[in-house]
Parts: C-alpha cells; structure tokens; sequence
C-alpha cells in the first residue's frame, strides 16, 4: 500500500499533465495538478524545517564532530523563524495603525529585517565570493595544456576571461578587415555559435533523456520520489 | 624558483586574489564601456515600449548572486521606471522577494518620479511551487496569487483589475541566477505565448544556456557584471540623474569591472605559470630520465 498509492498517485497527474499539454479542452486538469505541486512545495518548506531541525539535533547529543555548528545553526534558525513569525519590532502599517502585527515581517527597521540585511545577505555572497579563491587556487594546480582538447580550452578561456573585462577594448583599434581577432567580437562569436550549438546539442539530447526517464517513471518503473520505501 | 613555484602554498594564490580584488575597490580603475549588441537590445525592448505599458519584473535571485546582478537590477528598473511602465513585481526565489523591495525603495522610489503603490507598481512577492508558479500565473494568476506581498486581495489593487494571467504583459523581465529562472520564463511564458517580449540579466555561469533562445524568445540579455555595466553605459547616456551626472547607483556594475579585470587577469597569469612550471618540470623529468638510462 505505502507503494502502490503514491506510484498511482504519481501516474495519474504525470498522464494528466502530458494530456493537458495537448488538449486545450484539458488545460485546467493540468493547472489543478500544478496548483496541488504548489501547495506541496509549501508544505516541503515545513518538512524541510522539521528535518534540519532533527538532523542538527541528532548531531548535537551525539556530539559528532563539528556539533557546534549545528548548535550556531539551531540557534540561527529559531532567532530569524521568531523574530518573522511574531514579528518582533515591526511598526504596524500605515492602513492599519491599530494591528500590531500588520506590518511587512522584513520592514527594514524591525529585528528580522535587520538580520536578513546585516547577516544573511554578507554571509551568503561572502560565501559566493570566496569560491573566486578557490578557483584561482584550483586553476594554477589543475588548468594543463596537457593535449589538444586541453589546449582548446585554455584558449578559450583565455579569450572568453580576458574579453569580458574592460581590457577588450585593447583590440578596438585593430582596422576593419582584421575586425574578427577583436576580443569583444571573438567572444560573442564563441558565445553565439561554438558555445549554443553545442548547448543545443547537449539540450535537445538532455531533452530525450528526460522524456524517456519521464515515460519510466509514468509506468511506474522508475520510482524515485519513494526514497527507500 | 620552479621549486618554490611547484610547492606554491594556497594561501599566496588566496593573498594575490585578495589583493587583485581589494585594490581595484580601493582605487577605482577610469575603464570605458563599449555596449554589446545584446545589451543594446535589452536597452531597446524596454525602451521601444510606449509609456505605460505593462511589464512583470521577476527576482529570480538571492544574496549570494546579488554581486553580479544587482547592478543590472537596478538599471533594469531604473530604465522601466524613466519610461513610467506599469511595473508587477514577482519573486520565484523566497530572498528575492526582500531583494525586490530593497530595490524599489532604492531605485524606483527614490530615482524615478510619479509612482505610487496600486497605481503603477505593485509586488507579488514570492510563492512556493518553483516552475509551478509560472505555469499558473500565466493562465490564471489569481489562483497562484490571491493577495499582493503585504496581504491586500489583488481585486483591491487598482492596476490589478482587468488582469487575470500574465498574458496581457507587454514584457517580462527576469534578473535570473538559476532553476527556477529565466528558462523556465522562456519555456513556460514567453514560447507559448510570444505576444510577449522578454529581457533577461543572468550570471555569467547561466548566459550560455541562454544564448540559444537568442532572438526568437530573449529578445535581449545582459551577462553578468559586464552585462550590467555596458546597460549602464546605455542607460546612464540617455537618463542621467538630475545634475546630469549618472546616478550613483547606475555605476556599480561599471566599478566592479574594476575587481573583475584584475582579478581575471590574475586567473590568466596563474594559469600561465602553472603551465610553465608543469613544462619546465616535465623537461628536467625527461633529462634526469635520460640521464639514468645513459647511466645505466
């Protein structure tokens, strides 16, 4: 049973979907079944919650190596989901002077605003920026011309990362029938017909995995989204 | 040298990266702009859109991209807001949803005249259901969207009435850093219902699969920083800010072109020795070889 109903389930709303897609007439089944994955990805965000929750905990009392991270994580998580939640400092809006609790969550004065502003923003792009290290780091060990393919692409990185950069405009007086070698001009042409046809090709070939890893999935050959069941 | 050079530790690639980036931040480099034919025609699609019209603008992003596509963000919206379009903000990424309101009150309330809430702009905020969300809001937004961000049923907006998807849209344009993003737009909105034109910023890591929906449904792009600077260049040249200097909020994208050239010339010089070390140790391996095998 905890098998068979959610391969039916999936089935169903898997064939709706394909059917709605090529009949008009059925286009509202299709956008009943979206709207039902909607509310679920909603309710995920609870599950999720739930699981970080049980997962940093489990870490903690078995005090795995690392568990104080998971305690900074916690105490993050229950800071930033109370301060939203009972929106903590936020002044009423301006419609409704009389509820507390009518203004914006993440107003940018209110405890939460401040934290999403001041804490989460630096911290995630400090975390996104520090990959520029360690790619540097990485392309001096691991980036060799060490045969043709790899001689390929160095030098079209070495284009594609020079002529993205204000230094492009070095080129700019190269005269016109030599306009092909201007850096500008050599990467969007590496852009709009090297790099897109082979994104094409690689899509459109994606695309038929897709399909035929959809059809499985549909018959109930593949089933995935049961995890371990 | 080669040995020292063979052994580099990390941490002095991480020092001159820090400096690379650090320097031009300090001591902004004077560097000029030549815009591409895509951002030009970014710059068009907005531009060529009479007064009023109606455009859904998507933060399809979240801090961690903001870098590389704020610039464009606000330039985007700058531009939108210099035209007086009817602006519906939306958000596919949750932090997208904060990001966008940061940006009206940075740009379009504070840059650009005669907007009011209701009247000309109005924010969705965000929903769950990633790609789902565009699916329903192209058909029957009120199902995906029954309230705006702050909670005031759509019926209650003034600009909302009459608008029953997003398929009365003159244009959508979506600042993008991934799934869901500006494919799923183009794949969802915009190709099966052309009618509507879009504008995509995206980072540099996603523009190339962009660049096959190039021209027939991104009608034009802006890839990452450099992107952004040059629809500043544009933009800047044709709206400059009351004392007709450019904004400083218009110049982000031009002065981060700063970091991002020495950074990438850093990247390319490192690239290049380590290449030379690999070949100069290669040789004096094929020698030392050489040499044992006459020795031997």
């Amino acid at each position: 049973m905890k098998r068979t109903v959610p391969v039916i389930i999936a089935s169903a709303v898997g064939f709706v979907l394909v059917i709605a897609f090529f009949i008009p007439r059925t286009q509202a089944w299709g956008e009943t079944a979206v709207l039902w994955f909607n509310i679920l990805a909603a309710v995920a965000f609870v599950l999720g919650a739930g699981n970080l929750i049980k997962v940093q905990l489990e870490s903690i009392s078995a005090r795995r190596p690392g568990w104080g991270f998971a305690l900074v994580t916690l105490v993050a998580f229950f800071t930033m989901f109370i301060a939203g939640m009972l929106k903590i400092g936020v002044f009423p809006a301006g419609q409704y002077p009389e509820h507390a609790w009518s203004g914006k969550f993440d107003s940018a004065g209110a405890p939460f605003g401040w934290m999403y502003n001041y804490i989460f923003s630096p911290i995630t792009a400090t975390m996104f920026a520090s990959l520029a290290f360690y790619v540097a780091s990485a392309a001096f060990r691991a980036f060799r011309a060490k045969n043709v393919e790899a001689i390929l692409l160095l030098g079209t990185a070495f284009v594609v990362l020079i002529g993205n950069t204000a230094m492009a405009r070095l080129t700019d007086p190269l005269p016109e029938y030599l306009a092909f070698l201007r850096l500008d001009v050599l990467v969007a042409n590496l852009m709009s017909y090297v790099a897109t046809g082979v994104t094409r090709a690689i899509t459109i070939g994606v695309a038929v995995g897709v399909a035929a890893t959809s059809l499985r999935i549909l018959l109930g050959i593949d089933r995935p989204y049961l995890g371990r069941l | 040298m080669l040995q020292y050079l063979s052994t580099l530790d990390r941490r002095v690639v991480f020092l001159l990266m820090g400096l690379a980036v650090a320097i031009p931040i300090l001591f902004p480099l004077p560097l000029s702009y030549k815009p591409s034919v895509l951002a030009q025609q970014a710059f068009d699609a907005i531009e060529t859109l009479p007064p009023g019209s109606n455009v859904v603008f998507s933060f399809d992003y979240d801090p961690a991209a903001s870098g590389e596509l704020q610039p464009m963000a606000n330039a985007l919206m700058y531009h939108c807001g210099q035209r007086k379009h009817n602006l519906y903000f939306m958000a596919l990424w949750a932090p997208g949803a904060a990001i966008c309101s940061d940006t009206i009150d940075g740009i379009l309330l504070k840059r650009c005249e005669g907007y009011e809430y209701g009247q000309n702009y109005v924010e969705l905020g965000y929903q769950a259901g990633l790609a789902g969300v565009i699916k329903i809001a192209v058909t029957d937004l009120r199902q995906q969207f029954k309230t705006d961000k702050y909670g005031t049923p759509l019926d209650q907006i003034p600009m909302m009435k009459g608008i029953q998807n997003l398929q009365p849209m003159d244009l959508l344009v979506s600042v993008s850093a991934g799934d869901p993003g500006s494919k799923e737009w183009v794949q969802l909105f915009v190709t099966p219902f052309p009618a509507t034109k879009m504008v995509t910023g995206t980072t540099g890591v996603q523009s190339v699969s962009l660049y096959t929906y190039i021209p027939n449904q991104i009608d034009g792009m802006l890839g990452a920083i450099k992107g952004a600077a040059e629809y500043e260049t544009i933009v800047n040249a044709k709206y400059p800010g009351p004392d007709g200097k450019p904004l400083p909020e218009l110049q982000e994208g031009q002065r981060r072109m700063g970091p991002q050239l020495t950074a990438h010339l850093l990247m390319v010089t490192l690239i290049a020795v380590g290449n030379v070390v690999y070949f100069m140790q290669r040789k004096a391996s094929r020698r030392s070889g050489h040499a044992r095998g006459a020795a031997r």
